[in-house]
């Protein structure tokens, strides 16, 4: 049996403790919400794209571990980056929770820094859920900031 | 007949089970319960050598299994002390027999400038069902309110029921184990002119049930929660009313004749039981019944008090000023379910650190999310005692609890 400490990385633990980012954005910044019905958790994401640019990025919400560090890390991986690098990075990160959208498979040569440390949530079926709410509350927002 | 834990402990198979070569530390029958041998043996006997449909051949195997599941009927007739036996619906669930209420009462009974009370403690089942219909029949829901110990506040209840046509709540929270006053809720809701719907999901598996004694109208609970299967609950209604209701769901069964031109209804039970029933699960109900009376109500209420008083005092000794229970402290006024928050530590991550000691508890809003929100949480730990569980449940949860407040204080 997987142990705790395959769950609860220690990067995993800085970034709930310190979650970069954390806060909101007034519009014309736009706003999306995400809830996991299971255990109640709620991740609130704030976007700015400036010239197909992830300009500014904030994060609300609350809830446990894995879903905060993820919306942590997520945060500081797509903050400055052409959204279709970052349109690239929830495929790939859905990719590695082994949740399985069709479409190619992703490039995975770049590395992918504190994120790696959640590779281990897949070994816990039910936390894959905390760890991908806050890749798919992003993904709704960047199609809000499409329209 | 003296209640010893250790022998209700050997009727449950899944309790001796060993996972990963630890105990099992079952914490989540508020959620639903673990099965004795009676049940499972009852339902595995009656598959083996009874099995048939019920109501409709003539055959002795069919008329032998029509007997058993109308036999499981007056057993939770007498368990529940119904007046009348065919005032006992079989359902799906608890929920189920919500929504039927609901539908069909509510239909009939409800239109706009009307109004039902619900309390803030309500499991989503008492509360969807009825926003469903306000927002087609566009009645008004009013709520009655809780105070800072998790009781009812009814200092506004006479003003709050003026009016309503009906009363719907909890016998006991879900959440904050609370257990409501019903015999003088169902009398207020009957001062006001108001009918009395009693979610009993947490009281029938917990304590002796007397739907006369309360004075209700309707009750609705889940076998999955009182130690029988899941796929069959019950809703138990005064026969006047259940006369006077339109049927819930068409279809076989519930037909006393069908023409071209329409139909008529079955007498009760039948009317409100479309289509093949839960066969089986009811033999395994009846069979629930059985083994709880011959435990005896009064001796699970007391063995769960003693639980709930040394658990509330082993967290409070152990934890002190980090963990904050919700709900009274007295455990006269509540069941063996606690909700409880630790430091800052959020409940899933608790209860991942309870599950790698084979601590199972319910980590989330528990169904209740109006609650959660007057508690000011999005979830809850909660960990619920049941007639098989004992004081080295209670020391698992709190050594295990130590353990999640070490490692998420790195
Ligand atoms: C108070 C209460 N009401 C209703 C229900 C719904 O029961 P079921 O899911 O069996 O229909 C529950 C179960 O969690 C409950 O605790």
């Amino acid at each position: 049996m997987p142990g705790l400490e395959d769950l609860y990385r220690e990067i995993i633990l800085d970034h709930y403790k310190s979650p970069r980012n954390r806060g909101s954005l007034e519009p014309p910044a736009v706003r999306s919400e995400g809830h996991n019905p299971l255990c109640g958790d709620e991740i609130e994401v704030f976007l700015v794209v400036k010239d197909g640019i992830v300009d500014d990025i904030k994060i609300g919400g609350q809830g446990c571990s894995i879903s905060q560090s993820s919306a942590s890390m997520m945060s500081a991986a797509v903050k400055g980056k052409p959204v279709e690098q970052a349109r690239a990075l929830i495929h790939r990160f859905k990719h590695m929770m082994s949740i399985d959208e069709g479409g190619e498979e992703p490039d995975t040569s770049a590395p992918l820094g504190d994120l790696e440390a959640l590779q281990g949530v897949v070994k816990f079926p039910v936390r894959i859920k905390c760890a991908v709410l806050s890749w798919n509350t992003l993904a709704e927002a960047l199609d809000i900031a499409a329209e | 007949m003296s209640f010893d834990v250790q022998k209700v402990r050997a009727d449950f198979p899944v309790l001796a089970e060993l996972i990963n070569g630890k105990p099992l530390v079952y914490l989540d029958s508020a959620n639903t319960s673990q099965k004795p041998n009676a049940v499972i043996n009852a339902m595995t006997h009656f598959m083996q050598h009874g099995y048939a449909p019920t109501n409709r051949s003539a055959y002795k195997l069919a008329a032998d299994a029509t007997d058993k599941f109308e036999g499981a009927r007056a057993k939770v007739a007498a368990f529940i002390n119904a007046p009348k036996v065919h005032e006992v619906i079989y359902t799906k669930n608890a929920t189920e027999a919500l929504n039927l209420i609901v539908r069909s009462w509510g239909s009939a009974n409800l239109s706009a400038g009307d109004a039902v009370v619900l309390t803030h403690m309500e499991h989503h089942a008492n509360i969807v069902p009825w926003q469903m219909l306000a927002a087609e029949r566009g009645f008004t829901i009013r709520w009655v309110p809780l105070t800072s110990d998790g009781l009812l506040d009814l200092s506004n209840l006479s003003t709050l029921l003026d009016g309503a046509k009906a009363f719907s709540f909890t016998a006991m929270s879900n959440v904050l184990g609370t257990i409501n006053p019903i015999k003088e809720l169902c009398a207020a809701a009957h001062k006001a002119g108001a009918i009395a719907i009693v979610d009993a999901c947490q009281a029938v598996p917990h304590m002796p049930t007397d739907v006369q004694a309360w004075g209700a109208d309707f009750v609705t609970f889940s076998s999955h929660k009182m130690v029988g299967p899941s796929g069959i609950g019950i809703l138990w209604g005064r026969e006047s009313l259940l006369d006077a209701m339109p049927p819930f769901l068409g279809g076989g069964n519930m037909i006393s004749d069908v023409k071209v031109e329409g139909f008529t209804c079955a007498e009760l039970p039948a009317k409100f039981e479309a289509g093949t029933q839960p066969i089986i699960e009811a033999i395994g109900l009846g069979a629930a019944v059985d083994y709880l009376t011959a435990i005896g109500m009064d001796n699970v209420r007391a063995h769960e008090h003693d639980m709930t008083v040394l658990a509330l005092n082993s967290l409070n000794d152990r934890f002190g000023s980090d963990i904050t229970i919700h709900g009274s402290t007295d455990a006269a006024l509540r069941g063996a379910t606690i909700s409880f928050a630790y430091r800052d530590v959020h409940p899933h991550d608790i209860s991942q650190v309870l599950d790698q000691n084979n601590v199972c508890v319910r980590a989330g809003h528990h169904c209740a999310k109006p609650l959660m929100r007057i508690l000011g949480s999005n979830a809850t730990v909660r960990a619920s005692f049941y007639l098989y569980n004992t004081p080295s449940d209670v020391t698992a949860l709190c050594d295990a609890l130590s353990e999640a407040g070490d490692f998420f204080t790195l």
